[in-house]
Protein backbone atom coordinates (compact mmCIF):
# COMPACT_ATOMS: atom_id res chain seq x y z
CA UNK A 1 0.00 0.00 0.00
CA UNK A 2 1.29 3.42 -0.93
CA UNK A 3 2.31 5.42 2.14
CA UNK A 4 0.88 8.52 0.52
CA UNK A 5 -2.70 9.77 0.56
CA UNK A 6 -1.77 12.07 -2.28
CA UNK A 7 1.26 12.05 -4.50
CA UNK A 8 1.70 14.68 -7.20
CA UNK A 9 4.73 14.50 -9.47
CA UNK A 10 5.92 16.95 -12.13
CA UNK A 11 2.52 18.38 -12.88
CA UNK A 12 2.37 21.19 -15.41
CA UNK A 13 -0.76 22.79 -16.77
CA UNK A 14 -1.99 25.84 -18.65
CA UNK A 15 -5.23 27.14 -20.15
CA UNK A 16 -3.55 28.47 -23.27
CA UNK A 17 -2.55 31.94 -22.15
CA UNK A 18 0.51 30.57 -20.39
CA UNK A 19 1.35 28.01 -17.76
CA UNK A 20 -0.72 28.05 -14.59
CA UNK A 21 1.17 25.24 -12.89
CA UNK A 22 4.87 24.61 -13.44
CA UNK A 23 6.36 21.25 -12.54
CA UNK A 24 4.42 20.89 -9.30
CA UNK A 25 5.52 17.99 -7.09
CA UNK A 26 4.61 17.12 -3.52
CA UNK A 27 3.37 14.16 -1.52
CA UNK A 28 1.22 13.91 1.60
CA UNK A 29 1.51 10.93 3.91
CA UNK A 30 -1.70 9.16 4.81
CA UNK A 31 -3.53 10.66 7.76
CA UNK A 32 -1.83 14.06 7.52
CA UNK A 33 -3.44 17.48 7.28
CA UNK A 34 -1.73 19.43 4.52
CA UNK A 35 -2.41 23.10 3.92
CA UNK A 36 -1.96 24.28 0.35
CA UNK A 37 -1.14 27.89 0.96
CA UNK A 38 -0.89 30.47 -1.76
CA UNK A 39 -2.11 33.95 -2.65
CA UNK A 40 -5.00 34.40 -5.07
CA UNK A 41 -3.97 33.38 -8.55
CA UNK A 42 -1.28 30.98 -7.30
CA UNK A 43 -2.89 28.06 -9.17
CA UNK A 44 -4.64 26.37 -6.24
CA UNK A 45 -8.01 26.02 -7.97
CA UNK A 46 -6.35 24.75 -11.14
CA UNK A 47 -4.52 22.17 -9.08
CA UNK A 48 -7.84 21.14 -7.53
CA UNK A 49 -9.43 20.80 -10.95
CA UNK A 50 -6.61 18.46 -11.95
CA UNK A 51 -6.80 16.46 -8.72
CA UNK A 52 -10.56 15.99 -9.15
CA UNK A 53 -10.17 15.26 -12.88
CA UNK A 54 -12.39 18.12 -13.97
CA UNK A 55 -9.48 18.95 -16.25
CA UNK A 56 -6.61 16.80 -17.38
CA UNK A 57 -3.05 17.42 -18.44
CA UNK A 58 -0.67 15.18 -20.35
CA UNK A 59 2.30 16.09 -18.17
CA UNK A 60 2.95 14.75 -14.71
CA UNK A 61 1.31 12.17 -12.53
CA UNK A 62 -1.30 12.22 -9.76
CA UNK A 63 -1.75 9.34 -7.37
CA UNK A 64 -4.70 9.32 -4.99
CA UNK A 65 -4.47 6.77 -2.16
CA UNK A 66 -2.26 4.66 -4.38
CA UNK A 67 -4.45 4.94 -7.48
CA UNK A 68 -3.04 6.62 -10.57
CA UNK A 69 -5.66 9.16 -11.63
CA UNK A 70 -4.89 8.64 -15.31
CA UNK A 71 -4.83 4.84 -15.24
CA UNK A 72 -7.77 4.19 -12.92
CA UNK A 73 -9.68 7.46 -12.59
CA UNK A 74 -12.86 5.95 -11.21
CA UNK A 75 -11.09 4.05 -8.47
CA UNK A 76 -9.18 7.22 -7.58
CA UNK A 77 -12.37 9.32 -7.51
CA UNK A 78 -14.07 6.72 -5.31
CA UNK A 79 -11.48 7.31 -2.58
CA UNK A 80 -11.91 11.07 -2.68
CA UNK A 81 -14.21 13.46 -0.84
CA UNK A 82 -14.34 16.94 -2.33
CA UNK A 83 -15.49 20.32 -1.08
CA UNK A 84 -15.39 22.78 -3.95
CA UNK A 85 -14.70 26.46 -3.57
CA UNK A 86 -18.03 27.24 -5.18
CA UNK A 87 -21.01 26.09 -3.15
CA UNK A 88 -22.53 22.99 -4.73
CA UNK A 89 -25.60 22.41 -2.57
CA UNK A 90 -29.04 22.32 -4.10
CA UNK A 91 -30.56 25.23 -2.20
CA UNK A 92 -34.15 24.12 -2.70
CA UNK A 93 -33.53 20.71 -1.18
CA UNK A 94 -33.19 19.86 2.50
CA UNK A 95 -29.84 18.99 4.05
CA UNK A 96 -30.83 15.33 4.13
CA UNK A 97 -31.93 15.29 0.49
CA UNK A 98 -28.71 16.93 -0.58
CA UNK A 99 -26.83 14.20 1.21
CA UNK A 100 -28.94 11.37 -0.17
CA UNK A 101 -28.52 12.69 -3.73
CA UNK A 102 -24.75 12.62 -3.28
CA UNK A 103 -24.92 9.16 -1.69
CA UNK A 104 -26.81 7.91 -4.75
CA UNK A 105 -24.18 9.38 -7.07
CA UNK A 106 -21.74 7.22 -5.16
CA UNK A 107 -23.97 4.17 -5.57
CA UNK A 108 -25.32 4.16 -2.00
CA UNK A 109 -29.01 3.72 -1.32
CA UNK A 110 -31.55 2.37 1.16
CA UNK A 111 -30.60 1.59 4.71
CA UNK A 112 -26.88 1.91 4.15
CA UNK A 113 -27.30 5.39 2.74
CA UNK A 114 -29.59 6.41 5.64
CA UNK A 115 -27.18 5.02 8.18
CA UNK A 116 -24.22 6.88 6.68
CA UNK A 117 -26.21 10.12 6.42
CA UNK A 118 -27.12 9.90 10.12
CA UNK A 119 -23.49 9.29 11.03
CA UNK A 120 -22.22 12.14 8.84
CA UNK A 121 -24.81 14.57 10.22
CA UNK A 122 -23.87 13.63 13.75
CA UNK A 123 -20.18 13.91 13.05
CA UNK A 124 -20.61 17.48 11.83
CA UNK A 125 -23.21 18.48 14.46
CA UNK A 126 -25.93 18.88 11.87
CA UNK A 127 -28.55 16.39 13.04
CA UNK A 128 -31.03 19.07 14.06
CA UNK A 129 -30.65 20.81 10.70
CA UNK A 130 -31.32 17.69 8.65
CA UNK A 131 -34.75 18.71 7.38
CA UNK A 132 -33.92 22.39 6.89
CA UNK A 133 -33.71 23.60 3.31
CA UNK A 134 -30.14 24.48 2.33
CA UNK A 135 -31.28 27.98 1.38
CA UNK A 136 -32.18 28.68 5.02
CA UNK A 137 -28.77 27.69 6.37
CA UNK A 138 -26.06 30.24 7.15
CA UNK A 139 -22.74 30.08 5.32
CA UNK A 140 -21.03 28.08 8.06
CA UNK A 141 -23.73 25.43 8.16
CA UNK A 142 -23.79 25.18 4.37
CA UNK A 143 -20.08 24.47 4.39
CA UNK A 144 -20.47 21.95 7.17
CA UNK A 145 -23.19 20.22 5.16
CA UNK A 146 -20.81 20.02 2.22
CA UNK A 147 -18.11 18.53 4.41
CA UNK A 148 -20.59 16.02 5.86
CA UNK A 149 -21.58 15.14 2.31
CA UNK A 150 -17.98 14.73 1.19
CA UNK A 151 -17.42 12.22 4.02
CA UNK A 152 -20.50 10.08 3.31
CA UNK A 153 -18.69 7.38 1.35
CA UNK A 154 -15.86 7.20 3.87
CA UNK A 155 -13.14 8.62 1.62
CA UNK A 156 -9.44 8.19 2.25
CA UNK A 157 -8.64 11.72 1.22
CA UNK A 158 -10.60 14.92 1.67
CA UNK A 159 -9.89 17.83 -0.67
CA UNK A 160 -11.17 21.28 0.28
CA UNK A 161 -10.71 24.29 -1.97
CA UNK A 162 -10.76 27.45 0.14
CA UNK A 163 -13.67 26.14 2.19
CA UNK A 164 -13.83 29.16 4.49
CA UNK A 165 -14.16 31.86 1.82
CA UNK A 166 -16.98 34.25 2.68
CA UNK A 167 -17.50 32.95 6.21
CA UNK A 168 -17.44 35.02 9.37
CA UNK A 169 -14.42 34.52 11.71
CA UNK A 170 -16.31 32.29 14.16
CA UNK A 171 -17.59 29.91 11.43
CA UNK A 172 -14.16 29.96 9.83
CA UNK A 173 -12.48 28.92 13.05
CA UNK A 174 -15.12 26.26 13.72
CA UNK A 175 -14.77 24.67 10.26
CA UNK A 176 -10.97 24.72 10.46
CA UNK A 177 -11.15 23.10 13.90
CA UNK A 178 -13.65 20.48 12.71
CA UNK A 179 -11.53 19.34 9.80
CA UNK A 180 -8.36 19.21 11.89
CA UNK A 181 -10.27 17.06 14.37
CA UNK A 182 -11.52 14.75 11.59
CA UNK A 183 -7.95 14.31 10.42
CA UNK A 184 -6.71 13.60 13.93
CA UNK A 185 -9.41 10.93 14.36
CA UNK A 186 -7.88 8.44 12.01
CA UNK A 187 -6.54 7.74 8.60
CA UNK A 188 -8.16 10.59 6.67
CA UNK A 189 -5.70 12.61 4.59
CA UNK A 190 -6.67 16.25 4.10
CA UNK A 191 -5.58 18.76 1.48
CA UNK A 192 -6.84 22.18 2.50
CA UNK A 193 -6.30 25.03 0.05
CA UNK A 194 -6.30 28.48 1.54
CA UNK A 195 -4.75 31.91 1.33
CA UNK A 196 -5.41 32.56 5.02
CA UNK A 197 -2.37 31.90 7.16
CA UNK A 198 -4.26 31.62 10.44
CA UNK A 199 -5.89 28.39 9.24
CA UNK A 200 -2.53 26.62 9.24
CA UNK A 201 -1.27 24.98 12.44
CA UNK A 202 2.35 24.51 13.31
CA UNK A 203 2.31 20.72 12.96
CA UNK A 204 0.39 20.71 9.66
CA UNK A 205 2.14 19.86 6.44
CA UNK A 206 2.43 22.93 4.29
CA UNK A 207 2.79 23.28 0.54
CA UNK A 208 3.48 26.83 -0.44
CA UNK A 209 2.32 27.55 -3.98
CA UNK A 210 3.11 30.80 -5.74
CA UNK A 211 2.62 31.63 -9.41
CA UNK A 212 2.17 27.97 -10.22
CA UNK A 213 5.33 26.76 -8.48
CA UNK A 214 5.89 24.95 -5.21
CA UNK A 215 8.22 27.22 -3.25
CA UNK A 216 8.28 25.16 -0.06
CA UNK A 217 6.98 21.82 1.20
CA UNK A 218 7.51 20.69 4.78
CA UNK A 219 5.73 20.96 8.11
CA UNK A 220 4.56 24.50 8.78
CA UNK A 221 6.81 24.86 11.83
CA UNK A 222 9.92 23.81 9.92
CA UNK A 223 9.13 26.17 7.05
CA UNK A 224 8.56 29.02 9.49
CA UNK A 225 11.67 28.31 11.58
CA UNK A 226 11.96 30.96 14.25
CA UNK A 227 9.62 33.32 12.41
CA UNK A 228 5.83 33.26 12.03
CA UNK A 229 4.19 31.50 9.09
CA UNK A 230 2.66 34.83 8.18
CA UNK A 231 6.05 36.51 7.89
CA UNK A 232 7.33 33.71 5.67
CA UNK A 233 4.15 33.82 3.58
CA UNK A 234 4.46 37.55 3.02
CA UNK A 235 8.10 37.28 2.11
CA UNK A 236 7.54 34.42 -0.33
CA UNK A 237 4.48 36.07 -1.87
CA UNK A 238 6.34 39.26 -2.59
CA UNK A 239 9.42 37.54 -3.98
CA UNK A 240 9.72 37.38 -7.75
CA UNK A 241 9.57 33.89 -9.21
CA UNK B 1 -29.36 -2.47 -6.85
CA UNK B 2 -26.40 -1.56 -9.01
CA UNK B 3 -24.66 1.77 -8.47
CA UNK B 4 -25.32 3.15 -11.99
CA UNK B 5 -29.07 2.56 -11.66
CA UNK B 6 -29.16 4.16 -8.21
CA UNK B 7 -27.33 7.19 -9.59
CA UNK B 8 -29.60 7.50 -12.64
CA UNK B 9 -32.71 7.30 -10.47
CA UNK B 10 -31.37 9.99 -8.17
CA UNK B 11 -30.48 12.27 -11.08
CA UNK B 12 -33.97 11.90 -12.55
CA UNK B 13 -35.66 12.44 -9.18
CA UNK B 14 -33.60 15.54 -8.52
CA UNK B 15 -34.38 17.02 -11.91
CA UNK B 16 -38.11 16.36 -11.57
CA UNK B 17 -38.19 17.70 -8.01
CA UNK B 18 -36.36 20.83 -9.05
CA UNK B 19 -38.71 21.37 -11.93
CA UNK B 20 -41.79 20.99 -9.78
CA UNK B 21 -40.48 23.31 -7.08
CA UNK B 22 -39.38 25.97 -9.57
CA UNK B 23 -42.85 27.25 -10.39
CA UNK B 24 -41.59 30.03 -12.61
CA UNK B 25 -39.93 27.56 -14.94
CA UNK B 26 -43.03 25.39 -15.01
CA UNK B 27 -45.29 28.30 -15.87
CA UNK B 28 -42.91 29.59 -18.56
CA UNK B 29 -42.74 26.15 -20.13
CA UNK B 30 -46.54 26.08 -20.38
CA UNK B 31 -47.23 29.69 -21.33
CA UNK B 32 -45.10 29.46 -24.47
CA UNK B 33 -47.07 26.73 -26.26
CA UNK B 34 -50.36 28.00 -24.89
CA UNK B 35 -49.80 31.42 -26.42
CA UNK B 36 -49.19 29.73 -29.77
CA UNK B 37 -52.22 27.57 -29.33
CA UNK B 38 -54.63 30.24 -28.17
CA UNK B 39 -53.38 33.34 -29.97
CA UNK B 40 -51.41 32.31 -33.02
CA UNK B 41 -53.70 29.43 -33.97
CA UNK B 42 -56.79 31.59 -33.50
CA UNK B 43 -55.39 34.17 -35.90
CA UNK B 44 -54.14 31.66 -38.40
CA UNK B 45 -56.97 29.19 -38.61
CA UNK B 46 -58.78 31.21 -41.25
CA UNK B 47 -55.65 32.11 -43.20
CA UNK B 48 -54.48 28.54 -43.55
CA UNK B 49 -56.57 25.94 -45.31
CA UNK B 50 -55.67 22.38 -44.41
CA UNK B 51 -56.41 19.44 -46.60
CA UNK B 52 -56.94 15.95 -45.25
CA UNK B 53 -53.53 14.36 -44.88
CA UNK B 54 -52.50 11.36 -42.78
CA UNK B 55 -52.92 10.70 -39.92
CA UNK B 56 -56.08 12.79 -40.14
CA UNK B 57 -59.08 11.12 -41.67
CA UNK B 58 -61.27 14.17 -41.61
CA UNK B 59 -60.84 17.93 -41.66
CA UNK B 60 -59.22 19.12 -38.44
CA UNK B 61 -59.10 22.59 -37.00
CA UNK B 62 -55.79 24.40 -37.06
CA UNK B 63 -55.57 24.10 -33.27
CA UNK B 64 -55.65 20.33 -33.55
CA UNK B 65 -53.04 20.47 -36.29
CA UNK B 66 -50.47 22.44 -34.33
CA UNK B 67 -50.75 20.57 -31.01
CA UNK B 68 -48.07 17.97 -31.97
CA UNK B 69 -45.77 20.74 -33.18
CA UNK B 70 -46.20 22.54 -29.88
CA UNK B 71 -45.45 19.33 -27.97
CA UNK B 72 -42.24 19.18 -30.00
CA UNK B 73 -41.56 22.82 -29.21
CA UNK B 74 -41.91 22.18 -25.48
CA UNK B 75 -39.35 19.39 -25.77
CA UNK B 76 -37.07 21.43 -28.01
CA UNK B 77 -36.95 24.29 -25.50
CA UNK B 78 -36.49 21.93 -22.60
CA UNK B 79 -33.77 19.98 -24.39
CA UNK B 80 -31.80 23.13 -25.12
CA UNK B 81 -32.30 24.54 -21.65
CA UNK B 82 -31.31 21.45 -19.73
CA UNK B 83 -28.36 20.58 -21.93
CA UNK B 84 -26.95 24.06 -22.02
CA UNK B 85 -27.42 24.52 -18.31
CA UNK B 86 -25.09 21.55 -17.85
CA UNK B 87 -22.19 23.58 -19.04
CA UNK B 88 -22.94 27.10 -17.96
CA UNK B 89 -22.87 28.89 -14.68
CA UNK B 90 -26.23 28.03 -13.26
CA UNK B 91 -25.34 24.39 -12.99
CA UNK B 92 -21.60 24.60 -12.56
CA UNK B 93 -21.72 23.37 -9.00
CA UNK B 94 -23.97 20.42 -9.59
CA UNK B 95 -22.00 19.55 -12.71
CA UNK B 96 -18.78 19.42 -10.71
CA UNK B 97 -20.50 17.16 -8.23
CA UNK B 98 -21.74 14.92 -11.01
CA UNK B 99 -18.45 14.65 -12.86
CA UNK B 100 -16.48 13.73 -9.76
CA UNK B 101 -18.74 10.75 -9.12
CA UNK B 102 -16.84 7.51 -9.76
CA UNK B 103 -19.21 6.39 -12.52
CA UNK B 104 -18.47 6.49 -16.25
CA UNK B 105 -19.00 9.98 -17.65
CA UNK B 106 -21.11 8.75 -20.55
CA UNK B 107 -23.49 7.17 -18.08
CA UNK B 108 -23.73 10.35 -16.03
CA UNK B 109 -24.45 12.41 -19.14
CA UNK B 110 -27.00 9.89 -20.34
CA UNK B 111 -28.68 10.03 -16.94
CA UNK B 112 -28.88 13.81 -17.22
CA UNK B 113 -30.40 13.39 -20.66
CA UNK B 114 -33.02 10.93 -19.43
CA UNK B 115 -33.79 13.25 -16.50
CA UNK B 116 -34.30 16.21 -18.85
CA UNK B 117 -36.54 14.05 -21.03
CA UNK B 118 -38.63 13.03 -18.03
CA UNK B 119 -39.17 16.71 -17.21
CA UNK B 120 -40.11 17.48 -20.81
CA UNK B 121 -42.66 14.65 -20.79
CA UNK B 122 -44.23 16.11 -17.65
CA UNK B 123 -44.44 19.47 -19.42
CA UNK B 124 -45.99 17.97 -22.55
CA UNK B 125 -48.67 16.07 -20.64
CA UNK B 126 -49.56 19.17 -18.65
CA UNK B 127 -49.84 21.10 -21.91
CA UNK B 128 -51.98 18.34 -23.45
CA UNK B 129 -54.16 18.38 -20.34
CA UNK B 130 -54.75 22.12 -20.60
CA UNK B 131 -55.41 21.83 -24.33
CA UNK B 132 -57.95 19.07 -23.61
CA UNK B 133 -59.61 21.25 -20.99
CA UNK B 134 -59.93 23.91 -23.67
CA UNK B 135 -61.68 21.41 -25.91
CA UNK B 136 -58.72 20.47 -28.14
CA UNK B 137 -58.91 16.74 -27.74
CA UNK B 138 -56.91 13.86 -29.18
CA UNK B 139 -58.13 10.27 -29.41
CA UNK B 140 -57.87 8.68 -25.96
CA UNK B 141 -55.49 5.93 -27.09
CA UNK B 142 -53.24 8.62 -28.54
CA UNK B 143 -52.41 9.95 -25.08
CA UNK B 144 -50.97 6.54 -24.19
CA UNK B 145 -49.25 5.85 -27.50
CA UNK B 146 -47.48 9.17 -27.48
CA UNK B 147 -45.57 8.38 -24.27
CA UNK B 148 -42.79 6.18 -25.74
CA UNK B 149 -42.57 8.52 -28.72
CA UNK B 150 -42.12 11.52 -26.43
CA UNK B 151 -39.35 9.63 -24.68
CA UNK B 152 -37.55 9.13 -27.98
CA UNK B 153 -38.10 12.67 -29.27
CA UNK B 154 -37.14 14.16 -25.89
CA UNK B 155 -33.88 12.20 -25.86
CA UNK B 156 -33.15 13.24 -29.43
CA UNK B 157 -33.71 16.94 -28.76
CA UNK B 158 -31.78 16.79 -25.48
CA UNK B 159 -28.90 15.07 -27.27
CA UNK B 160 -28.98 17.82 -29.88
CA UNK B 161 -28.57 20.38 -27.10
CA UNK B 162 -25.73 18.37 -25.61
CA UNK B 163 -23.97 18.06 -28.95
CA UNK B 164 -24.37 21.78 -29.60
CA UNK B 165 -23.18 22.80 -26.17
CA UNK B 166 -20.08 20.66 -26.63
CA UNK B 167 -19.07 22.03 -29.98
CA UNK B 168 -20.31 25.56 -30.54
CA UNK B 169 -18.86 28.23 -28.32
CA UNK B 170 -21.00 31.00 -29.69
CA UNK B 171 -24.14 29.48 -28.23
CA UNK B 172 -23.23 30.70 -24.81
CA UNK B 173 -26.46 32.47 -24.17
CA UNK B 174 -29.99 31.44 -24.69
CA UNK B 175 -30.79 34.25 -27.15
CA UNK B 176 -28.23 32.79 -29.54
CA UNK B 177 -29.80 29.38 -29.22
CA UNK B 178 -33.25 30.86 -29.89
CA UNK B 179 -32.08 32.58 -33.06
CA UNK B 180 -29.88 29.93 -34.53
CA UNK B 181 -31.39 26.66 -33.33
CA UNK B 182 -34.89 26.83 -31.89
CA UNK B 183 -36.52 29.20 -34.39
CA UNK B 184 -35.02 27.62 -37.53
CA UNK B 185 -35.79 24.12 -36.26
CA UNK B 186 -39.35 25.11 -35.42
CA UNK B 187 -40.22 27.18 -38.50
CA UNK B 188 -38.46 24.87 -40.95
CA UNK B 189 -40.59 21.94 -39.89
CA UNK B 190 -44.10 20.59 -40.17
CA UNK B 191 -44.99 22.02 -36.76
CA UNK B 192 -47.02 24.96 -38.06
CA UNK B 193 -47.88 23.97 -41.63
CA UNK B 194 -47.91 20.72 -43.59
CA UNK B 195 -44.87 20.25 -45.79
CA UNK B 196 -46.87 20.26 -49.01
CA UNK B 197 -47.74 23.87 -48.25
CA UNK B 198 -44.05 24.61 -48.01
CA UNK B 199 -43.40 22.77 -51.29
CA UNK B 200 -45.83 25.11 -53.03
CA UNK B 201 -43.71 28.08 -51.99
CA UNK B 202 -40.19 26.75 -52.37
CA UNK B 203 -38.73 23.38 -53.22
CA UNK B 204 -35.51 24.23 -51.41
CA UNK B 205 -37.32 25.12 -48.21
CA UNK B 206 -39.39 21.96 -48.58
CA UNK B 207 -36.25 19.84 -48.69
CA UNK B 208 -34.73 21.61 -45.73
CA UNK B 209 -37.93 20.94 -43.79
CA UNK B 210 -37.94 17.33 -44.96
CA UNK B 211 -34.47 16.59 -43.61
CA UNK B 212 -34.95 18.58 -40.42
CA UNK B 213 -34.97 16.02 -37.58
CA UNK B 214 -37.47 18.20 -35.74
CA UNK B 215 -39.99 17.61 -38.56
CA UNK B 216 -39.70 13.89 -37.98
CA UNK B 217 -40.02 14.30 -34.23
CA UNK B 218 -43.21 16.33 -34.75
CA UNK B 219 -44.61 13.82 -37.24
CA UNK B 220 -43.82 10.90 -34.91
CA UNK B 221 -45.71 12.72 -32.15
CA UNK B 222 -48.58 13.65 -34.51
CA UNK B 223 -49.16 10.08 -35.65
CA UNK B 224 -48.82 8.67 -32.13
CA UNK B 225 -51.35 11.18 -30.81
CA UNK B 226 -53.76 9.79 -33.37
CA UNK B 227 -53.05 6.20 -32.43
CA UNK B 228 -50.71 5.42 -35.31
CA UNK B 229 -47.01 4.67 -35.54
CA UNK B 230 -45.19 6.60 -38.25
CA UNK B 231 -42.29 4.22 -38.64
CA UNK B 232 -40.38 6.43 -41.07
CA UNK B 233 -40.52 9.41 -38.72
CA UNK B 234 -39.58 7.20 -35.76
CA UNK B 235 -36.65 5.74 -37.68
CA UNK B 236 -35.40 9.22 -38.64
CA UNK B 237 -35.76 10.40 -35.06
CA UNK B 238 -33.86 7.38 -33.79
CA UNK B 239 -31.15 7.95 -36.37
CA UNK B 240 -30.87 11.60 -35.33
CA UNK B 241 -30.69 10.53 -31.68
CA UNK B 242 -27.83 8.13 -32.39
CA UNK B 243 -26.03 10.79 -34.43
CA UNK B 244 -26.46 13.60 -31.87
CA UNK B 245 -25.63 11.35 -28.96
CA UNK B 246 -22.53 10.13 -30.74
CA UNK B 247 -21.48 13.70 -31.47
CA UNK B 248 -22.22 14.75 -27.90
CA UNK B 249 -20.22 11.93 -26.35
CA UNK B 250 -17.37 12.34 -28.80
CA UNK B 251 -17.18 16.09 -28.66
CA UNK B 252 -18.35 16.60 -25.12
CA UNK B 253 -15.31 17.39 -23.14
CA UNK B 254 -16.62 18.76 -19.87
CA UNK B 255 -13.11 19.51 -18.83
CA UNK B 256 -12.78 21.98 -21.65
CA UNK B 257 -16.15 23.56 -21.00
CA UNK B 258 -15.51 23.93 -17.32
CA UNK B 259 -12.01 25.24 -17.77
CA UNK B 260 -13.30 27.99 -20.06
CA UNK B 261 -15.43 29.18 -17.21
CA UNK B 262 -12.94 28.73 -14.49
CA UNK B 263 -12.74 31.68 -12.22
CA UNK B 264 -9.45 33.32 -11.54
CA UNK B 265 -9.50 31.94 -8.01
CA UNK B 266 -6.41 30.78 -6.17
Amino acid sequence: MSPYGLNVQHLSFGYGAGPVLKDVSFAIERGRFCALLGPNGAGKTSLFSLLTRLVTTPTGRIEIAGNDLRVSPRRALATMGIVFQQMTLDLDLSVRRNLSYYAALRGLSGRESDHRIEAALERLDLTEKSSVRARELNGGHRRRTEIARALLHDPEILLLDEPTVGLDPASRAAITRHVHALCAEGRLTVLWATHLVDEVRADDDLVFLHRGKVLAHDTASRIAGDRTIEAVFLEMSSAAV
Amino acid sequence: MKAPIIAMQAIIMREVLRFITQRGRFVAALVRPLVWLLVFAAGFRSALGLSIIPPYTTYVTYEVYIVPGLCGMVQLFNGMQSSLSLVYDREMGSMQLLLTSPLPRWWLLLSKLVAGTAVSILQVYTFLGIAAALGILMPLWGYVMVLPVLFLTGLMLGALGLALSSTIRQLENFAGVMNFVIFPAFFLSSALYPLWKMAESSTLLFWICAINPFTHAVEAIRFALHGEANLTALAWTLLALVLFLGLALLGYDPARALSRRRSAGG
